[in-house]
C-alpha cells in the first residue's frame, strides 16, 4: 500500500463532468506529475459533493479546502501555491458557500448536515472496491453473515424505524418481513433506480458515488429474507450510474463479496442490471416488475403486493436506491444509533436535491425532520437577486407546493402530508416570487398528462383534463366553476386511480388551490395575472 | 429472409446475434429492443417482426412495448437527437427560452427533424441534473446551465 502526504479529491459526477471535471482532473494528474509530486500526491475521482452549480468541485485533503469552479487554467495555481507551498488559492474558495480550511472528519462545507447515505460520496473513488472496503464497506454484510440470523437482521431493520425512501414512506423492515414469511422457491431483491421524479437527482448521484453501499445493502436485504437473487432496475439516461454499477458488481463477484457462499457462510447472492427505456410510471414498483418482464410497464392491481408475488410471481423486495445505502451502516452501528438522528416517527436522515430558485443548487443530507426555512436558508445560500420566496415543491412534480406560512413545518413523511404535501424522494423545487401559480400548474399538469400509462381511466382521463382545464386558465377563458371542478376531479383521481402517480397527479392542484387560490381568481375574473409574468 | 428496409440498417442475422446475446428470452425485450435501436437508430416494422417471430412473441406485443417508452423510436430520426427537458425545475429557470432559441438556430419546431436528417428535436422526461437546470442532451451527451446565448456554441459542435 501506498501512502501519500496529499490528497486532491475531483467531484466525478455527472453535473461536475458536465461542467468539464475531467479536464480538470486529467491537468492535476499532469502538472502533479511535472513538479515531480505524483509519489506524494494522490489526484482521486470521486462521487459527488453537494454543491452541483459550483462545479468542477475539488476538495484537497488532508486539509480539506473545498474549491470551485476549478478551470483547468487553475490548475498550475493550487498544485504551484498549494500543494507545493501549502498555502490556499484563496480566490477559488468560498465563492458560494462558506468553505473555510477545514479538517478531515468533519467538513464545514456540510454545515448542519449529516452523512449517513452520502458518508462516501465524495471521499472515495467509487471505482474503487479496496476504498470503499477501507471505510467499513461490506464489514455490515460479514457481520451478518458470520455473527446474526437472517432473523436478526431483520428485526434490526425493523427496530431502527428505517422507512422506504422512494416516496410512499413504507416500513422497511415491516416490508422484508412479508417476503421472509414467503414460502417460495425463489425469491427476489430488487433495487429500484427508476428515478424519475422531476427534480429529483439523488439515487443517481449515491450510485455514481458509493454503488457498493447499494450492493452491499440488497446482499443483506437477501440474507433476511431469503433471496438469493437481485436486480437493479436503472434509468436508461443514467450512463454513468449503470457503468459504475457494472464495474462495482465486477469487483465484488472477484472478490467473493457477491456469488457464492459469500463468506464461508453458505450464502450466495448475486445481482444483475436492467436498464430502463424511459418511462415515469416504471417508478412505481408493480409497473417496474412489468418492464423487467419485458413488457409495457403499466401497473398491476394489488393486492397481490410484490412482497409475496412480484417479480416473475415470485415474492420480492422492492427497494429504493436511498433506503438500501441507509441498510449496512444500521446493522454495523445498531438501531439505536439510527434512532439518534431525525425524529421519533422518522429516524434518520433524508436526502434532499435543491432545485429552482435557490443559490446553493444541489445534493444535501440532513436529519429528517429539518425545516424548510434552515434548508434554503442555512444551507441553500437563500433566494437570488434579492427576490422573496414565494413556495416550495416538495417531494417532485407529485407533490403539493406549499406557501411561505409552511417554511417552519418539519419535513418528514408525517408532518409533511398533514398540510397537503409529500416529502416523497425529496426534491425541493424552490420558486421566487416572479412566478405565476397558473404558469407552474400548466407545466405540472403537462407533465402527468403525458407521464400517466393510460391503463385506468381516472389517470388517462383526469391528468389530460387537469391539464386541459389549467391551461383555459391560462389562455384566459377560464370560467368561476372551473376551479371547482378541479378540486372535484382531483378528488376523484386521489380516491379512484389504480397506482401512485394517478393519486399523487392532483396533489401540487390542490394544494395550489387551497394556498394560491386568488390567483387563480384573479386570471378567470380579471384576465389577469397578478406577478405579470405569464403573458395574460 | 426479407431485406430490412433503408431506414431500419439491420439485418435479420444481427438481431438473431442479440436475441442470442440474451438466451432468446421474452423477459429480455426490453433490452433486445435497446441494443437493436443503438445497432439500427430506430426500430422499424420489418426488425420488430424479426425480434416478434424470434422471441415467439405478438408483434402487436413488441409495437406495443416499443412505443410505450419514450427512448425507443419506430420512426428514423436525426442524427442527432435533441432532447429537451421542460419539465418544473428547468421550466422555473427558463426552459422556454431554451426551447425558442433550439427551434430558431434548427429553425424547426419540436417533435421534428431538420431536412438534412441531421436533427432531431424532441421533449423528454426529467434528465436527473436539475442541479443545472435548463439542461439538455444531444445523444449520449448532456449540457447543463443552459442559456439562450450557449445554444448556438453548442450546436456547432455538431453542425
Amino acid at each position: 500500500m501506498e501512502f501519500y502526504r496529499s490528497h486532491v479529491l475531483v467531484c466525478g459526477g455527472t453535473p461536475c463532468v458536465l461542467a468539464g471535471c475531467k479536464g480538470v482532473r486529467d491537468a492535476l494528474i499532469a502538472e502533479v506529475k511535472r513538479r515531480g509530486l505524483d509519489k506524494e500526491v494522490k489526484v482521486v475521482e470521486t462521487g459527488c459533493l453537494g454543491p452541483c452549480d459550483l462545479g468542477p468541485v475539488i476538495v484537497v485533503y488532508p486539509e480539506g479546502t473545498l474549491y470551485e469552479k476549478v478551470k483547468v487554467g487553475d490548475v498550475p495555481a493550487i498544485v504551484e501555491e498549494h500543494l507545493l507551498k501549502g498555502r490556499v488559492v484563496a480566490r477559488l474558495v468560498g465563492q458560494g458557500r462558506q468553505a473555510e480550511v477545514v479538517k478531515y472528519e468533519e467538513p464545514t462545507y456540510l454545515g448542519v448536515q449529516e452523512r449517513i447515505v452520502l458518508r462516501n460520496c465524495g471521499i472515495i473513488d467509487p471505482e474503487s472496491i479496496e476504498e470503499y472496503i477501507a471505510r467499513d464497506g461490506y464489514r455490515a454484510l460479514a457481520k451478518c453473515l458470520t455473527e446474526m440470523k437472517p432473523e436478526d437482521v431483520l428485526e434490526a431493520v425493523k427496530k431502527s424505524g428505517l422507512i422506504g425512501r422512494g416516496g410512499a414512506a413504507f416500513p422497511t423492515g415491516l416490508k422484508w418481513s412479508f417476503t421472509a414469511r414467503a414460502k417460495a422457491d425463489q425469491k427476489y431483491i430488487l433495487c429500484n433506480a427508476d428515478e424519475g421524479e422531476p427534480g429529483t437527482f439523488k439515487d443517481r448521484l449515491i450510485l455514481e458515488g458509493d454503488p457498493h453501499s447499494i450492493l452491499e445493502g440488497m446482499a443483506i436485504s437477501g440474507y433476511a429474507v431469503g433471496a438469493d437473487k437481485g436486480f437493479i432496475y436503472v434509468r436508461g439516461e443514467y450512463g454513468l450510474s449503470i457503468e459504475r454499477l457494472g464495474k462495482a458488481i465486477e469487483q465484488a463477484k472477484a472478490l467473493g463479496l457477491l456469488g457464492s457462499n459469500i463468506f464461508g457462510s453458505g450464502f450466495s447472492f448475486d445481482v444483475e442490471i436492467r436498464k430502463g427505456a424511459g418511462a415515469y410510471v416504471c417508478g412505481e414498483e408493480t409497473a417496474l416488475i412489468e418492464s423487467m418482464e419485458g413488457g409495457r410497464g403499466e401497473p398491476r392491481t394489488k393486492p397481490p403486493y410484490p412482497g409475496t408475488e412480484g417479480l416473475f410471481r415470485k415474492p420480492t423486495v422492492v427497494n429504493n436506491v436511498e433506503t438500501l445505502a441507509n441498510v449496512p451502516p444500521i446493522l454495523l452501528n445498531g438501531p439505536d444509533w439510527f434512532r439518534k438522528f431525525g425524529t421519533e416517527k422518522c429516524p434518520g436522515t433524508k436526502v434532499f436535491t435543491l432545485c429552482g430558485d435557490i443559490n446553493n443548487k444541489g445534493l444535501i443530507e440532513v436529519p429528517m425532520g429539518i425545516t424548510l426555512r434552515r434548508v434554503i436558508y442555512d444551507i441553500g445560500g437563500g433566494i437570488p437577486g434579492g427576490r422573496d420566496f414565494k413556495m416550495a415543491q416538495t417531494g417532485g412534480t407529485s407533490g403539493g407546493c406549499l406557501p411561505k406560512e409552511f417554511l417552519d413545518v418539519p419535513m418528514d413523511y408525517f408532518t409533511l402530508p398533514e398540510k397537503g404535501s409529500a416529502l416523497g424522494s425529496g426534491a425541493l423545487l424552490i420558486m421566487d416570487d416572479s412566478h405565476c401559480i397558473v404558469d407552474i400548474a400548466e407545466c405540472f399538469m403537462r407533465f402527468f398528462e403525458h407521464e400517466s400509462c393510460g391503463k385506468c381511466t381516472p389517470c388517462r382521463e383526469g391528468t389530460a383534463r387537469l391539464h386541459e382545464i389549467v391551461a383555459k386558465i391560462a389562455r384566459g377563458e377560464g370560467q368561476p366553476e372551473d376551479l371547482e371542478l378541479l378540486g372535484e376531479l382531483g378528488s376523484a383521481m386521489q380516491a379512484s386511480s389504480l397506482c401512485g402517480l394517478g393519486q399523487a397527479a392532483p396533489l401540487p392542484i390542490m394544494t395550489m388551490l387551497r394556498y394560491f387560490r386568488d390567483e387563480f381568481e384573479a386570471h378567470i375574473n380579471d384576465k389577469l395575472c397578478p406577478t405579470g409574468t405569464c403573458g395574460l | 429472409m426479407k431485406p430490412t428496409s433503408k431506414g431500419a440498417g439491420i439485418s435479420p442475422a444481427h438481431i438473431g446475434e442479440i436475441l442470442q446475446k440474451y438466451s432468446w428470452s421474452k423477459d429480455a425485450l426490453v433490452a433486445v429492443l435497446h441494443d437493436v435501436q443503438k445497432a439500427a437508430g430506430c426500430l422499424s416494422e420489418e426488425a420488430l417482426a424479426e425480434i416478434a417471430s424470434g422471441l415467439d412473441i405478438p408483434i402487436s406485443k413488441v409495437y406495443g412495448v416499443a412505443t410505450f417508452y419514450t427512448l425507443f423510436s419506430v420512426k428514423p430520426k436525426g442524427e442527432y437527437i435533441i432532447r429537451v427537458c421542460e419539465n418544473a425545475p428547468c421550466h422555473v429557470l427558463g426552459a422556454k427560452a431554451i426551447v425558442g432559441a433550439l427551434e430558431k438556430e434548427l429553425g424547426i419546431s419540436m417533435g421534428n427533424t431538420t431536412p438534412d436528417g441531421k436533427f432531431t428535436l424532441e421533449y423528454t422526461s426529467c434528465l436527473g441534473v436539475c442541479g443545472v437546470a435548463p439542461a439538455i442532451m444531444i445523444n449520449d451527451a448532456v449540457y447543463g446551465n443552459l442559456t439562450p446565448e450557449r445554444v448556438p456554441v453548442i450546436l456547432k459542435e455538431y453542425k
